[in-house]
């Protein structure tokens, strides 16, 4: 197996953004890419774009060699991956693969979710399509309602509080507020927090990342051409994707994301090395009871003590492992389909020390996760400054 | 499926569009023993724990109620 590297990222800004169509807002971060690994679209052997539901958005399916075309690539490979809100984690898993396998040795991974033109009732049913709308969904589950009931039981449990959550949404709009490309650019206060409009209790307003439009890539490569394209290659040191069960009551834990254990593990192997040696991480904060069960999944801390560790301060950004120092999809936005390679952007740019005002001070190793649906499919990636 | 414990509950504010008249309504997850099944819950608001009975099927989604005792 060949190592693979990250030599270019681009991103958009999150946000909404009416007047922005979905192919204009992935070519955008597929050309910043592009540029930012000087390579020309006559350069790249395959599109990998991670998409969840264009077209039931938007109305547009066959979007991968759509996107392709305005890039000006042509006569490849470019094909769509869907895996709920691990889409792009999933088309970044499968590019790896391609070119570790000596397949390719330069691809373009791209994301991207137009989610704005929808009312809020049509977007939370889109997405209610990620869970089993046999089941949980027709009962009347939302996806909120879905990561409530998780809340829910790991409060029940654990004696998590909604203190506790509240800590997780009130650091990642800190951060986000210093992230130019963030859709929400604000500071929040515990007590707003608090108060928040309920969605699905116990979760409020504040408890849920934003429904975003917004597109990210990076460019990969084999890391012995890396030189080729930059002089900050980053390199991917692990990455595993797995899943489980899409259906909440099917699982016996729900508590406990297994996919993300699993795939965790899997990375950390590869990588050699231990959740310890993680320095900071993009966590999928899609709901702030997602990122306290990342803590204890990702083997951050044991399972129960992810609140008291969301409200120890240690994942803030002058903390001991800063997570999420983006914003999160809490602040940074979720246009669902880019989140992973947005996740990876980030990791990225921080390893390269390009990460501005949100800079961490260790960055030679980080980790990034990216969830689909209520655990069916985890994705993480390890990402270090050395091979 | 006549009687079951709730393993979690919540209570939905923002529903999808087609129960869009419905909200605020209680959701659970009961657990009936050898499976658990996603329901709706009539009548008072239930907890983690509660004891519940299965008061009819609409569409192929259980309704339970907090069990009399």
């Amino acid at each position: 197996m060949r190592r693979v590297a990250v030599v270019g990222v681009g991103k958009t800004a999150f946000g909404a953004f009416p007047d922005r169509d979905l192919r204009s807002l992935a070519v955008e971060a597929g050309q910043k890419a592009l540029q930012d690994a000087n390579v020309g679209p006559a350069g790249v052997e395959a599109l990998y774009l991670g998409n969840f539901a264009g077209p039931s958005f938007v109305g547009q399916n066959h979007l991968a060699p759509y996107v392709a075309g305005g890039l000006g690539i042509s006569g490849v490979p470019a094909t769509r991956f869907e895996a709920a809100c691990a889409s792009s984690g999933a088309a970044f898993f499968h590019a790896w693969s391609a070119v570790a396998a000596g397949i390719y040795d330069v691809v373009l991974v791209g994301g991207v979710e137009k989610m704005t033109s929808q009312p809020t009732p049509r977007v939370a049913e889109i997405l209610a399509g990620a869970g089993d709308m046999s089941g949980e969904m027709r009962a009347g589950a939302t996806f909120p309602a879905l990561f409530a009931m998780i809340a829910r039981r790991h409060m029940y449990q654990y004696g998590t509080t909604r203190e506790q959550l509240a800590a997780v949404a009130v650091k990642n709009h800190a951060n986000g507020a210093k992230n130019p490309l963030a859709h929400m650019r604000k500071v929040i206060t515990i007590e707003q927090a608090l108060a928040g409009k309920p969605v699905a209790e116990p979760l409020t307003v504040y408890d849920c990342s934003l429904v975003s439009d917004g597109a990210a890539a990076v460019v990969l490569v084999a890391a012995d051409r890396a030189a080729e394209f930059t002089g900050k290659p980053v390199h991917v040191l692990g990455v595993s994707q797995t899943s489980d069960r899409v259906a909440m009551d099917e699982k016996e834990d729900i508590t406990t994301l297994r996919a993300v254990r699993s795939s965790a593990e899997k990375a950390y192997a590869m990588a050699g090395v231990k959740a310890a040696d993680i320095q900071f991480a993009e966590v999928h904060d899609c709901f702030t009871i997602a990122e306290i069960l990342s803590y204890e999944d990702l083997g951050f801390v044991l399972k129960g003590e992810g609140g008291p560790y969301a409200q120890s301060g240690a994942t803030c950004l002058r903390g001991e492992r800063p997570v999420n120092a983006s914003g999160g999809l809490k602040s940074k936005g979720h246009p669902v389909g880019a989140t992973g390679v947005a996740q990876i952007c980030d990791v990225a740019l921080q390893i390269r020390g390009e990460a501005g005002d949100l800079q961490v001070k260790r960055n030679e190793i980080g980790l990034a996760q990216n969830l689909g649906g209520s655990g069916a499919t985890s994705v993480v990636t390890i990402l270090g400054a050395a091979k | 499926m006549k009687t079951g414990t709730v393993y979690t509950e919540t209570v939905v504010w923002s529903p999808p569009e087609m129960y869009v008249n419905d909200a605020p309504y209680q959701i659970a997850i009961v657990d009936l023993g050898d499976r658990r099944v996603t329901a709706r819950i009539l009548g008072e608001r239930v907890a983690i724990g509660d004891q519940v009975e299965l008061v009819e099927e609409r569409n192929e989604v259980p309704y339970f109620r907090r069990r009399a005792d």
